[in-house]
């Protein structure tokens, strides 16, 4: 049955079960374990990311394609949920065709653009979906009569995923039954599946084949596969789950932006979650992402405190000085990608092999 | 040789500014192993991979079976029917044996029947069924190779320097394999440096020098001829 549910990936390592169960498991409780505001925002958070980045991982690590417009897909399917939520009303039919647009244009796009640059080298695809993303950044930041340029759109989503609708009389385990509570767990609930959906993708022929290509691309296509075909269709696929990745971020929001979905600051940070956490892995995006949403999102109350306990001593307050959590998210990467090339997840089966 | 398999017609194939082959003209004969033999970096690579499609030769015409494919994208030749073994082998390290041979297959399922055959050919492929192919030796790599051109029933292999830095054990299999897949009625288009091995397999053979065909003959006139290899190739016989 499981082995069934993670497509035959068991993660062969003690460890890597252990940290992931433990993930799933907080995630899973995210409302009772840590009540409050932001914890809550930061879980629902990293599951948005773990399939944002899973997604990433989809092409680069199983297609070996390096493309610079994943948050625009992100972005297309937030701005589609967001858009159809303003026109056609609050409620679940506006989700759902918000969210479907914008993974069929996302799909859409990606076909383009693939069919474009994907038939040359690989580095062709890097430059045009940074070309494409860029355009299309810029045009949601002048369109603000359709985009709300720069300040984004808020808009109204359906009553039962507000914090005012009760579900049930009073609380549950000392969580308040409302909408807020219903909404958290459509966001987990959707990315959970999404997760197993892209775990079963890759574990398919179709993704045995995208592993032989980046491999050796020249040796399937002389076995006879359409080397184009598989990269334009793992483009595709992964544009569109990184689209209802989106949609679920702007539903959890209840607001779209160019800062919170396109920006190419979300685009790097996508990388380094994949590269953290281990190419070509699938668990790897789960423990990037989880590690890297807390590390952004915590890190510098932790360093507030930890400036507090040294201040009485010399140079050390100033270095762990709240404002320089940059600094040290910074060392964080450079250590991480120095000790484990291969990502994490990479690195704990290593160990477990030898 | 009135209906060969394969035909290259005047083939000239540049790799950048280099023209590697300089008009070409070969003949593969059916149901026969045909040597390409010549000195290192004479175009013997060059003229397989043209005809697979890697390269493209950008003047005269590759006949297989009476059709051109001299302009057909790379997985449309294969699927006409040619195996084709690189000579670096060119395994999916990541994925484990069984993978590479499903992926192999292009046409459907493998065969159950034939990969029971293979497994005779190459027992260690059977052996090492689940293993990664990545971490497979030199040869059971190179095993694999050619089991993977294998599994699918093809009307002409190519197969580039298949014994190229093997222990001659696996020579020996090799060496099976190849007049098995003759026996099967496949033909075969084989680069072999190994002058040995070249003569106890190949019914014609055919020379390259300098991007050209230079001598077209039967094997067992070219191996009884010590002065004709020595022209030819600068072979010191007794040595190989």
């Amino acid at each position: 049955m499981l082995t069934k549910l993670l497509s035959g990936d068991m993660p062969r390592s003690k460890v890597l079960a252990v940290v992931l169960i433990g993930i799933l498991f907080c995630l899973a409780f995210a409302p009772f374990l840590f009540p409050g505001v932001r914890s809550v925002d930061t879980a629902a958070r990293i599951c948005v990311f773990i399939v944002l980045v899973a997604s990433y991982d989809l092409l680069l690590g199983f297609g070996g394609i390096v493309s610079f417009a994943h948050t625009m897909f992100f972005g297309l399917g937030a701005y589609g949920v967001a858009l159809a939520s303003t026109h056609m009303g609050r409620g679940f039919d506006a989700l759902i065709v918000g969210a479907l647009a914008g993974a069929g244009l996302a799909a859409l796009l990606a076909l383009a653009i693939g069919l474009f640059s994907l038939r040359v080298r690989a580095i062709f695809f890097a430059m045009i979906t940074l070309a494409v993303a860029s355009a299309v950044a810029v045009l949601v930041s002048q369109l603000s009569g359709l985009t709300g340029g720069e300040d984004g759109l808020s808009f109204k989503i359906p009553r039962a995923l507000g914090p005012a609708f009760k579900f049930a009389d009073g609380e549950i385990l000392g969580v308040k039954a409302n909408g807020k509570l219903l909404k958290y767990y459509l966001v987990f609930g959707s990315c959970l599946v999404l997760f197993l959906l892209m775990l079963r993708i890759v574990h398919s022929p179709f993704g045995r084949v995208l592993l032989a290509i980046r491999e050796n691309d020249f040796r399937a296509e002389a076995i006879g596969y359409r080397v184009v075909h598989y990269r334009v269709a793992a483009t595709c696929l992964s544009a569109a789950i990184a689209a209802l990745a989106g949609a679920l971020y702007a539903i959890w929001l209840r607001y779209v932006g160019p800062d919170t979905t396109l920006s190419m600051e979300i685009m790097i940070d996508i990388l380094l979650m994949v590269v953290i956490g281990g190419m070509g892995t699938m668990y790897g995006a789960v423990i990037g992402a989880t590690l890297f949403v807390l590390a952004q999102n915590y890190l510098q109350g932790l360093m507030d405190v930890a400036g507090g306990a040294v201040s009485a001593l010399p140079i050390l307050p100033e270095l762990l000085n709240a404002d320089r959590w940059l600094l040290w998210l910074g060392v964080l990467f450079i250590l991480s990608v120095y000790f484990f090339p291969t990502g994490i997840v990479g690195r704990l089966r290593q160990t477990k092999s030898t | 040789m009135s209906d060969p398999i394969l035909k290259l017609d005047g083939v000239y194939t540049n790799i950048a500014q280099y023209h590697i082959l300089q008009g070409v003209n070969l003949e593969v004969p059916r149901g026969q192993v045909t040597m390409l033999l010549g000195r290192n970096g004479v175009g013997k690579t060059t003229t397989l991979r043209s005809i697979i499609g890697h390269w493209r030769a950008h003047n005269g015409a590759i006949l297989f079976d009476g059709q051109d494919i001299t302009k057909l994208p790379t997985p449309a030749i294969a699927r006409l029917g040619i195996g084709f073994v690189p000579e670096d082998m060119g395994i999916f390290a990541d994925l484990t044996v069984e993978e590479n041979m499903i992926l192999a297959a292009v046409s459907g399922p493998i065969n159950q029947a034939r990969l029971q055959w293979l497994f005779t050919v190459f027992p260690a492929l059977e052996t090492f069924w689940k293993k990664e192919a990545g971490t497979l030796s030199g040869g059971q790599k190179q095993m694999l190779s050619i089991a993977r051109a294998m599994i699918e029933e093809r009307l002409l292999y190519l197969i580039d320097e298949p014994t190229k830095g093997l222990a001659p054990a696996i020579i020996t299999t090799m060496a099976r394999a190849v007049k098995e897949l003759k026996t099967q009625g496949a033909s075969i288009l084989l680069v072999e440096q190994n002058f040995a091995v070249a003569k106890a397999l190949g019914d014609t053979a055919n020379v390259m020098d300098d991007g050209r065909m230079i001598w077209s003959g039967q094997m067992s006139e070219l191996a009884t001829d010590a002065a004709l290899q020595e022209q030819l190739m600068g072979l010191s016989v007794e040595s190989e």
